[in-house]
């Protein structure tokens, strides 16, 4: 995802009212808004069943009878020595080139997937707020050095310098989490520091100031929390690129090596067997596939439930609802549209206190 | 014959949370050539009143009746409303800088305002047109400010701009939402000069939208206040101000430091705006209304004629007589509070009572 | 011989100790450098926002600072607050010098001077629970902690109004003017001794702003506070002061008690301000005279020579363009009443034109 992506969509987030009513609070109404959102919650359980997979990766080992790294050549091969298909002999998902259990292998792969791009995203994202944070909220000269900092990083030719270490080092995990983490906050701390650039002008960091709140403290306790939200979104839409670069790092070899097995270095291999064996190809992707997919749109459902002003190319039910106008009986704008439509025109939507609470 | 007639005009918005009264039945008239303030503060509805009357609301149920020099305005048709859209009336905004488009010269806007309703126009006449126009509303060398951008010109100076833009094409009404409430109180006194000069020059009518009672004061000949969205008092200006009818006038007029010995301590209103999607029962206000009585918790009171003239109205139950702010007319209003109230809204006079701020403002 | 009222642009006398002066600034100025454009860019020319502006502030007295945009009156706040450094001139707070300190250092200061802001939108963080902004300054002050603390936030809030059960409402289910008194509480916590208003009420309805400004005056009566209070509507000012100061592009132009300057204004610019502003009494409205004033008010990044007001001035001459006229005392006022003009305005003297207004 592009950095200019990422803006906008962080933008667009930021700038969510955070109006709530009768005692709701931010994350309590975002919440709200994304358990009726049916592909969110698809999405979610998607991941759910994802990280189930790869936790019960030894469990299913154990249950198929076939542990990861253990080659099957009788039972695993047919007679040219080519893999074999699924369903075939108790392989559910075949084999691949030396008759391991292909489905087995995925799963030790979802580990490795989830891990890393959860691990990667997490730690790109302390170090990309932090330094974001403070190069937006000090400015002048500190910004001015991080700002370069954050260029060189995004232009950066990550996969030579993956390459580069992994011809030294020879490839690792350790390498892989540390180039995707590398790759990954300086993108996030681009987008930090513009929030932040625009959330120090805002009165109450200037009524911080006056009761005499230090920079840390204004810092961490005043503009963060302003940034969870685009943080979040910025995270969640990160997961997928961590992963798919790990495959990516993988495939090419620089990345986790054999015999543990990644997705990547798993298509790696297939590619060559792509014409006898579609199996060995089609479900590695697609557990790529679906993986990034739950996690983009997952994030899609977080930003339009943080800030439900922007349209959505996927029609999802949020829409129809509005359209067909179900959903409690009414039509017309939901709640925060109102709300800003009322805002506009000078409307009350609070509660009304009784007389003498003032 | 009025020029703008509005009857039982109704807008509403559907939400998630329940439906938002913006506008809950509100009649007034507008003769030509004169001007009508309307006075309400958050929540009153002032504003989707009149941007309803352009089909400026999106999303809203609008019903009742607009009727302007024949026309109904509720339900036009979008061609038609374009058409008297600045033409007929047009509006002038609050804040100009969001009003006036920022990438387009100024001069350019006017002429093409201009130019939309009268296709005979060219480019040039346009231009000379807006030239003219800024001159006539007190821009100084015109010829040079026609081309300037907004963000060029002062806060007064864009008001003045939209006022151009505003009598371009000579409407019969002119609707202004608090023109001047961005502006300092030098420029304020600039901007309603100009505005009370165009109105005798061309004899357009005038509805002005404010919070503020000393712009009413100022230029209005006749007022509304409204309050949740009805009107609370519907009179003359100077019976407005020298003999309210409606405890909320009262309680405005009250609350402004003007009234008060400086030192003193002010008489607010108790409470606060009430929400419009959960209103309270019978009179909106009565919450918070130092003079509650036990049919103001039950049905809602219709605007009945007050005072001596015919044209002074007021949506409460106290005596026709009591108006004004005399001690003997307060005395009035003590006698009927004492017979119209027991149980249920004693209980609602004692919350307001108690409430902090209603020191000194309060009949107990 | 120098009243510790006047606060005398001329004066170089060392810092008031008099007992009863809380704020005194001497001569403050304050310019924003405007920068050419490039990376490094130049710096071309100044906005010169304040001017030269002395003033003093009383023990548990009000003063009323009031001007149109660009007069600088925020501008002036900020410095005094610390929130913003000053270019030149001094800020003395119970007679210690206290422009321009580091943060250290000017740390305690900042539990006597607080600042209640206008916006009642912006000024509070809407991510955070009430409860936590009003207890914000006990945890920046480390002066209270935990149950202490929150006993604390609720008898604030009890204090200004506010129900203390909402303790954990966020501040976008409050209105306008609750959140007004939120910021109230947050400036009260500490008890300080001066609250620096700017604009409290402006945004407010016209009910709920006389309910705030009740709040004020009991906190003043109660506390001993001293306010500095900023404000364009001239009626609220008149209200609540007790001396005022007009203030125009970065200067002050007349300096008095509320009542002198309300009823006698010498400078010609109060004199418009106070005919400009709306009355809420159409009979005074018809027979008022205004003082209609050309043009708008200019930059102040180039400001007029001498006299600030004298290109709208209707009593300029050319000394005006020339000199600029020192803040003394004028016409016989009495030497709490400071004007800085050439030709002030006598008693009796209408400066009106003819009204343009026929009668209907």
């Amino acid at each position: 995802m592009s950095v200019t992506e990422l803006q906008f969509q962080a933008a667009s987030v930021s700038d969510a009212p955070a109006v709530a009513v009768q005692g709701r609070s931010q994350w309590q109404l975002t919440w709200r808004r994304l358990r009726s959102d049916k592909v969110a919650v698809g999405s979610i359980i998607v991941i759910i069943l994802m990280i189930l997979f790869a936790i019960c990766a030894p469990l299913i080992a154990h249950a198929t009878g076939h542990p990861v790294d253990t080659a099957y050549p009788d039972t695993g091969e047919d007679a040219s020595g080519l893999p074999v298909g699924p369903g075939v002999h108790g392989f559910f998902l075949g084999t691949d080139q030396i008759g391991r259990d292909l489905l087995v292998r995925i799963a030790y792969g979802a580990r490795i997937s989830l891990f890393v791009g959860l691990l990667t995203t997490a730690l790109a994202t302390i170090a990309g707020v932090t330094l974001g944070l403070v190069a937006g909220y000090f400015g002048g000269i500190v910004d001015a050095i991080l700002a370069r900092f954050f260029d060189a990083a995004l232009a950066f030719p990550f996969i030579i310098l993956a390459l580069a270490l992994a011809s030294v080092f020879h490839p690792n995990l350790a390498i892989v989490i540390g180039v995707i983490s590398f790759f990954s906050w300086a993108g996030i701390s681009r987008i930090v520091r513009g929030q932040t650039l625009s959330l120090k002008e805002k009165e109450y960091i200037e009524a911080a100031k006056s009761l005499g709140a230090g920079s840390g403290r204004i810092m961490f306790l005043e503009i963060l929390p302003n940034l969870l939200g685009p943080v979040l979104v910025l995270a969640t839409l990160y997961i997928p690129t961590a992963v798919t670069f790990e495959a990516t790092l993988s495939f090419l070899g620089i990345g986790i090596p054999e015999p543990a097995p990644s997705w990547g270095n798993i298509l790696a291999e297939a590619q060559n067997f792509y014409n006898t064996s579609w199996w060995y190809v089609v479900f590695p992707a697609l557990f790529l596939l679906v993986t990034t997919l739950a996690f983009n749109l997952l994030g899609d459902g977080i930003r339009d439930a943080i800030d439900p002003r922007t349209e959505r190319l996927f029609a999802g039910s949020k829409n129809g609802r509005r359209k067909r106008g179900k959903g409690k009986g009414t039509g017309g704008l939901n709640l925060d549209q109102a709300i800003m439509v009322g805002e506009e025109r000078d409307l009350t939507v609070d509660n009304p206190m009784p007389a003498g609470e003032g | 014959m009025s020029l703008l007639e509005v009857t039982d005009l109704r807008v509403s918005f559907p939400t998630a949370d329940g439906v938002v009264q913006a506008v809950r039945g509100v009649s007034f008239s507008v003769e030509p050539g004169r001007t009508l303030g309307i006075v309400g503060e958050s929540g009153s509805g002032k504003t989707v009143l009149t941007q309803s009357l352009l089909g400026l609301t999106p999303g809203g149920q609008i019903s009742g009746q607009a009727m302007f020099d024949g026309v109904n305005l509720v339900g036009l048709g979008t061609k038609e409303m374009q058409r008297i859209r600045g033409k007929e009336i047009a509006v002038i905004f609050q804040d100009p800088l969001t009003s006036l488009h920022p990438l387009y010269k100024v001069g350019w806007q006017i002429s093409e305002m201009i130019r939309a309703h009268d296709k005979s126009v060219t480019k040039a006449q346009g231009i000379e047109r807006a030239t003219e126009l800024l001159g006539r509303v007190g821009i100084p060398r015109p010829r040079e400010r026609v081309n300037d951008y907004p963000h060029q010109f002062s806060g007064g100076m864009r008001q003045r701009a939209m006022i151009a833009m505003a009598i371009s094409l000579s409407p019969k009404l002119i609707i202004a939402d608090e023109p001047t409430t961005a502006l300092d109180a030098t420029v304020q006194a600039q901007i309603l000069d100009l505005l009370l000069r165009l109105q005798q020059e061309s004899d357009t009518a005038l509805l002005m939208i404010t919070h503020d009672l000393g712009v009413v004061a100022d230029i209005a000949d006749n007022v509304m206040v409204m309050y949740a969205g009805r009107a609370a008092e519907k009179a003359s200006k100077r019976d407005i101000f020298y003999e309210p009818h409606h405890p909320y006038t009262k309680g405005l007029l009250e609350s402004i430091p003007h009234s008060s010995a400086a030192g003193e301590r002010l008489r607010p209103i108790t409470g606060q705006p009430p929400s419009l999607i959960n209103l309270p029962s019978g009179c909106a206000f009565h919450p918070r209304c130092a003079y509650v009585m036990d049919r103001c918790l039950g049905d809602q009171p219709n605007l009945i004629p007050v005072g001596d003239a015919g044209e002074h109205r007021s949506a409460c139950y106290l005596p026709a007589a009591a108006i004004g702010l005399s001690e003997q007319v307060e005395e009035l209003r003590k006698q009927a509070v004492e017979m119209g109230r027991s149980g249920a809204s004693a209980k609602v006079a004692e919350a307001i009572a108690a409430a902090p701020e209603s020191e000194g403002s309060v009949i107990a | 011989m120098t009243d510790s009222l006047a606060g005398n642009a001329v004066s170089d006398a060392p810092p008031d100790m008099s007992d009863d002066t809380l704020v005194r600034v001497d001569n403050l100025v304050k310019y924003f450098p405007v920068k050419g454009s490039g990376m490094i860019g130049r710096t071309v020319s100044h906005v010169q926002a304040v001017d030269g502006v002395s003033l003093t502030v009383k023990r548990g007295q009000t003063l009323g600072l009031v001007g149109e945009t660009g007069c600088g009156k925020s501008t002036l706040a900020r410095c005094i607050a610390g929130l913003i450094p000053a270019t030149s001139g001094k800020v003395y707070f119970e007679g210690k010098d206290i422009t321009n300190l580091p943060r250290g250092t000017m740390r305690p200061y900042r539990r006597e001077i607080q600042m209640i802001f206008q916006d009642p939108y912006g000024s509070l963080n809407p991510r955070r629970r009430v409860g936590s902004i009003i207890g914000e300054p006990f945890a920046i002050h480390k002066t209270a902690t935990g149950p202490q603390r929150k006993k604390a936030v609720q008898d604030l809030m009890e204090r200004v109004g506010l129900n203390p059960e909402h303790y954990n409402r966020f501040p976008a289910e409050f209105s306008g003017g609750q959140r007004q008194r939120i910021g109230v509480a947050r400036a009260l916590a500490l008890r300080p001794k001066l609250i620096i208003c700017d604009e409290p009420v402006s945004a407010l309805d016209v009910s709920i702003q006389a309910q705030v400004l009740n709040l004020l005056a009991d906190l003043q009566d109660d506390f001993g506070l001293s306010y500095l209070f900023i404000a364009h509507d001239l009626e609220v000012v008149r209200h609540v002061s007790d001396a005022v100061t007009v203030m125009y592009l970065g200067r002050v132009a007349e300096f008095g008690p509320g009542d002198q300057v309300y009823d006698h204004a010498r400078h010609p610019y109060s004199a418009a301000l106070l005919s400009a502003a709306p009355a809420a009494d159409p009979d005074a409205a018809a027979a008022r005279q205004r003082i209609i004033l050309t043009g708008d008010v200019p930059s102040p990044i180039n400001p007029p020579s001498g006299c600030r007001f004298h290109p709208r001035c209707p009593k300029a001459q050319d000394r005006c363009g020339i000199d600029e006229p020192a803040l003394e005392s004028k016409a016989g006022d009495p030497i709490t009443h400071l004007t800085a003009c050439h030709f002030p305005v006598e008693t009796g003297e209408v400066l009106a034109r003819a009204d343009r207004r026929e009668q209907r």
